[in-house]
């Protein structure tokens, strides 16, 4: 187990740099002095000529392009990730007030997703080709097939237009906040997530369950005198979980492209809507720090990946 | 009852069609049981004809702005009524089908292209060169294109081959994986053949054997990449880092949606753009599930 | 005359395909007695398999169709029991052994816990401690070493062989009366096989259970039979104690298959195969199902089914010539 992780982290680092070097190079065309990006806009306006010129050595901006990028990717590793163009503040703290929302968002769509997938995907693998079977492929194809900010529109047409029973924009309300107003806002936004991602999940779970129910083993459980009951959630479910798992984990990331459409929808206050809105009004420093925190995310989501995948699976435990 | 002659087995006369069991007329049998390939394949020619003809079809130009009509309801005059500055919303969409549905085919396009290619050298050159291949395949599928093209839209602006290649460039892996399952394959049958051959004639041999026998599971996922483009041009679109105004697509015609107001009083504004793409999106999806049927009935 | 433990008469399992219904146990009937050894011999396609797995009711109906005259264990009849009722004679009074033990066991659990459910299924208390403990005690029994450390790994840290034995450990872990052993050496090297076959029979010596022993191999016959049913094409063509059927076999097919084995005293300079193919299972030949390949055969052969019939002492032929067949 020691072993295949390690290569996979290696990997995975390997990766990270070059994703690095592709996002660097987009540092490098943005428009603009790059300068702007890297420090202060109010030492920027206020700052000598001399006090710049430091700055802009002391950043090796006037050193070739890789070593540029050299001091780019060794500031921002630890942590500073230039200036908002728009507002002046470091784009590590706009960003660090952001990702909770976003996390929260895409946790609980996940949880949402997954409560609907499980029991639906192990009754039409049980009852294949029954109208069960056919029902939740219907709501399979649905989910993925429908753009998440169109069901989400929808959603809002029907749950707080129609029939106002729930608000659709913001994180609180400032007037009456609290535990249920947060339950409120979260309500419409991580359903709507959560639907849209119920799809990819229930294929594979529907599908793993459908190899694992015609395995042998099943039938030596079942001639033990295991009652289905056990067959299935005893010894199907658990072998079908490990590729189930994976994809899980490696969807991670078009739960969080999700999230950000669903930010816009909903006015959720998340990393988000503050990538589009940096989009809308240019500010290329937080764009660059957003992609660079996604890639860590994705390749730490697929990380994770591997490791569920050794601990689930004792054949790769061993390795 | 016809007599059989004793020493020879009775042959099985299973076949319920007269006439040649060609893979095509199999393929193309199975592809009608789906219970709705077929009629999704004529939903789609709708759409293609519409987005065709979509200047005959409907009379209005698509940008020209009537101020006094604007937000108008459907009526005789405006189909689907107008938009914010008078366009007409009906002839606006047919005119967005074709950007939404030329975006998608391209990037599906470019998807299948990249993933035969980087396919097939995982397949031939193996070992490592497929190792790297298949967890390059691994990252593109786990990256979310939308922040691939938040982030080059925003920093180079927003352009059409900007958008073509974020959704097709992620979508490579599907294909990839295919054609080098094929690649694989083949190499077992054909290795002892290309031994024999001269040097050059391997590669040739491989292109003429692996594309023919790739092509129907290709064209499989061919379909399925088209569906996600699509769906993905319009996300993208809806979000303004896609095809910017004023040319119409599904997804920008969408944008305006974002108000409260529109969404309640303006429904033919959105509700037409909206289920236009998941009725072609889902079309598309039938088509793929059908041809996936028509190709391996295995894999119901 | 004491009576049989299991009896199946007259059953048919047809399973329905795109190119025709597939009859692969067509008519089949014999009985098992308390304490002896019936093997159960045919080449792939036969359905001994088929037949082995019908009995504790295995198959999934639909897509199998299951008919019979006949199927009782203990005079109880296993087809009219309940889901509940059937679940308690599986794996207890009657235990099963699979072919393959790589792909019969779970992958994700222990040996000694599968083991060990074998055990909590069929024991009214739900001491799991207890069921562990007799798992360790079986994986002894059956000849695991280390069992105590063995039992807390998985299927695949163990060999083939000693797979098969886990599987036998599972199998006879209630004590059954009945052990049906579907082809439990066909997977495994030869010199295993002799290590497990030797592992049936003393399992089923030490407990006294009849065993129905499913094999396509007339030499693990010979070894541990006690009675033999020959079946070709999903019917049963002769059946015999092991010692008459090898001497004096009363069916064109068995001899055939005598004839194919190969032998050490004598000098051939080929081997000896039954002539023709085996039998298209969906539309098999009218009249006997051997009728193509058999030397012996008449007009009547292509015409009539024969049936079952008693040719000797407790001996049966499904030949309409049986009288003349000779080795």
């Amino acid at each position: 187990m020691g072993a295949y992780l390690v290569r996979r982290l290696a990997t995975n680092v390997l990766v990270f740099f070059l994703i690095t070097v592709a996002i660097f190079w987009l540092v490098h065309k943005a428009p603009g002095d790059p300068i702007a990006m890297r420090i202060p806009a109010d030492q920027l306006n206020s700052g000598s000529a001399e006090y710049i010129a430091e700055q802009r050595h002391a950043l090796g901006l006037d050193r070739p392009v890789f070593v540029q990028y050299w001091f780019w990717l060794t500031s921002a590793l630890q942590g500073d990730l230039g200036y908002s163009l728009l507002n002046g503040r470091p784009v590590t703290e706009l960003l660090g007030e952001r990702i909770g929302p976003t996390v929260e968002l895409m946790l609980i769509g996940l949880v949402i997703s997954l409560l609907v997938a499980f029991p639906l995907g192990i009754l039409a693998a049980r009852r294949r080709n029954s109208v069960w079977d056919y029902g939740t492929a219907v709501v399979s194809l649905g989910s993925v097939s429908i753009p998440v900010f169109f069901i989400g529109l929808l959603a809002i047409y029907v749950c707080t237009l129609r029939f106002q029973w729930l608000p659709s924009a913001g994180i609180v309300d400032p007037a009456n906040p609290g535990l249920l107003d947060s339950i409120r806002h979260l309500v419409l936004p991580a359903v709507v997530l959560g639907i849209a991602n119920t799809g990819t999940y229930l294929r594979y779970i529907r599908g793993s369950m459908i190899t694992e129910l015609g395995a042998d083993y099943v039938r030596t459980a079942e001639a033990k005198g295991a009652s289905p009951r056990r067959v299935v959630y005893r010894h199907a479910l658990r072998n079908s979980l490990i590729p189930v798992l994976t994809v899980i984990a490696s969807n991670m990331g078009q739960l969080l492209a999700g999230a950000v459409v669903i930010e816009q929808v909903f006015a959720w206050p998340g990393m988000g809507q503050l990538a589009v809105s940096s989009v809308r009004q240019q500010d290329y420093s937080v764009i660059i720090g957003f992609a660079l925190l996604v890639a860590i995310l994705v390749l730490l989501f697929n990380l994770l990946a591997d490791v569920l995948y050794t601990v689930v699976d004792p054949r790769v435990r061993l390795r | 009852m016809t007599d059989i002659p004793a020493g020879l087995p009775a042959e099985p006369t299973a076949s319920s069609t007269v006439g040649a069991r060609t893979p095509w007329r199999t393929g193309l049998r199975r592809f009608r049981r789906h219970p709705l390939a077929p009629a999704s394949v004529v939903f789609l020619l709708l759409v293609i004809v519409g987005a065709v003809f979509a200047g005959v079809i409907s009379g209005h130009d698509p940008n020209a702005i009537d101020l006094v009509h604007a937000r108008a309801a459907p009526s005789g005059a405006h189909w689907l009524g107008t938009d914010p500055t008078g366009r007409d919303v009906f002839s606006r969409l047919l005119h967005a089908a074709r950007v939404s549905l030329g975006v998608g085919l391209s990037a599906a396009a470019l998807a299948v292209v990249l993933g035969a290619v980087l396919g097939s050298l995982a397949g031939l050159l193996g070992r490592w060169v497929d190792t790297a291949v298949m967890r390059l395949a691994d990252i593109f599928m786990s990256f979310p294109s939308l922040v691939v093209i938040v982030v080059v839209a925003g920093v180079l602006g927003p352009s059409v081959p900007t958008l073509v290649i974020a959704i097709g460039a992620f979508q490579w892996p599907t294909c990839g994986r295919i054609v080098r399952g094929v690649t694989l394959s083949l190499r077992e049958h054909e290795y002892l053949l290309a031994a024999r051959a001269a040097g050059a004639g391997q590669g040739w041999l491989m292109a003429r054997h692996v594309i023919p026998a790739a092509l129907p599971p290709i064209c499989v996922a061919a379909t399925f990449a088209t569906a996600q483009a699509v769906g993905m041009e319009a996300t993208f679109s809806f979000l303004g880092l896609g095809i910017q105004p004023p040319t119409a697509s599904w997804g920008n015609m969408l944008t305006d949606a974002q108000s409260l107001t529109v969404i309640a009083s303006q429904p033919w504004l959105w509700l037409s753009p909206g289920i236009a793409v998941a009725l072609t999106v889902l079309a598309v999806n039938f088509i793929g599930d059908g041809l996936r049927d028509a190709v391996d009935p295995r894999q119901a | 005359m004491t009576e049989p433990l299991l009896r199946i008469d007259a059953l048919t399992v047809d399973f329905p395909t795109d190119d025709g219904v597939v009859h692969a146990v067509d008519g089949v009937s014999f009985d098992v007695f308390p304490g002896e050894i019936v093997a159960v011999v045919g080449e792939s396609g036969s359905g001994k398999s088929v037949t082995a797995m019908s009995v504790l009711r295995l198959l999934r109906e639909p897509p199998a169709r299951v008919s019979a005259g006949a199927l009782t264990f203990r005079d109880r009849d296993l087809r009219a029991m309940s889901r509940a009722e059937l679940r308690k004679v599986r794996g207890g009074p009657v235990g099963m052994i699979f072919q393959d033990p790589m792909t019969a066991l779970n992958p994700v659990m222990t040996i000694g816990d599968q083991i060990a459910e074998a055990v909590l299924l069929h024991q009214s208390t739900r001491d799991r401690k207890a069921a562990r403990r007799r798992a360790v005690e079986l994986l002894r029994l059956v000849g695991v070493p280390d069992a105590e450390q063995r039992a807390r790994q998985y299927p695949h840290e163990f060999s083939g062989g000693m797979r098969q034995r886990a599987m036998i450990a599972m199998a006879i872990a209630n004590d059954p009366d009945l052990i049906i052993a579907d082809e439990p050496t066909t997977a495994l090297d030869v010199t295993i096989q002799a290590q497990v076959l030797e592992l049936v029979r003393k399992a089923q010596r030490e407990s006294g259970a009849a065993t129905v022993l499913i094999t396509h191999d007339l030499g693990v016959v010979a070894e541990l039979a006690d009675r033999v049913v020959v079946m070709y094409a999903g019917r049963v063509a002769e059946t015999a104690t092991v010692e008459d059927l090898f001497a004096s076999p009363r069916h064109p097919y068995t001899v055939g298959l005598l004839k194919s084995l190969p032998r050490v005293d004598t000098a051939t300079d080929e081997l000896y195969a039954i002539p023709g193919n085996p039998p298209n299972m969906i539309a098999p030949p009218a009249g006997c199902p051997f009728h193509p390949r058999c030397p012996l055969a008449r007009d009547r052969c292509v015409t009539d089914r024969p049936e079952l019939r008693e040719v000797g002492d407790g001996r049966q032929s499904a030949c309409h010539y049986a009288e003349e067949v000779g080795p």
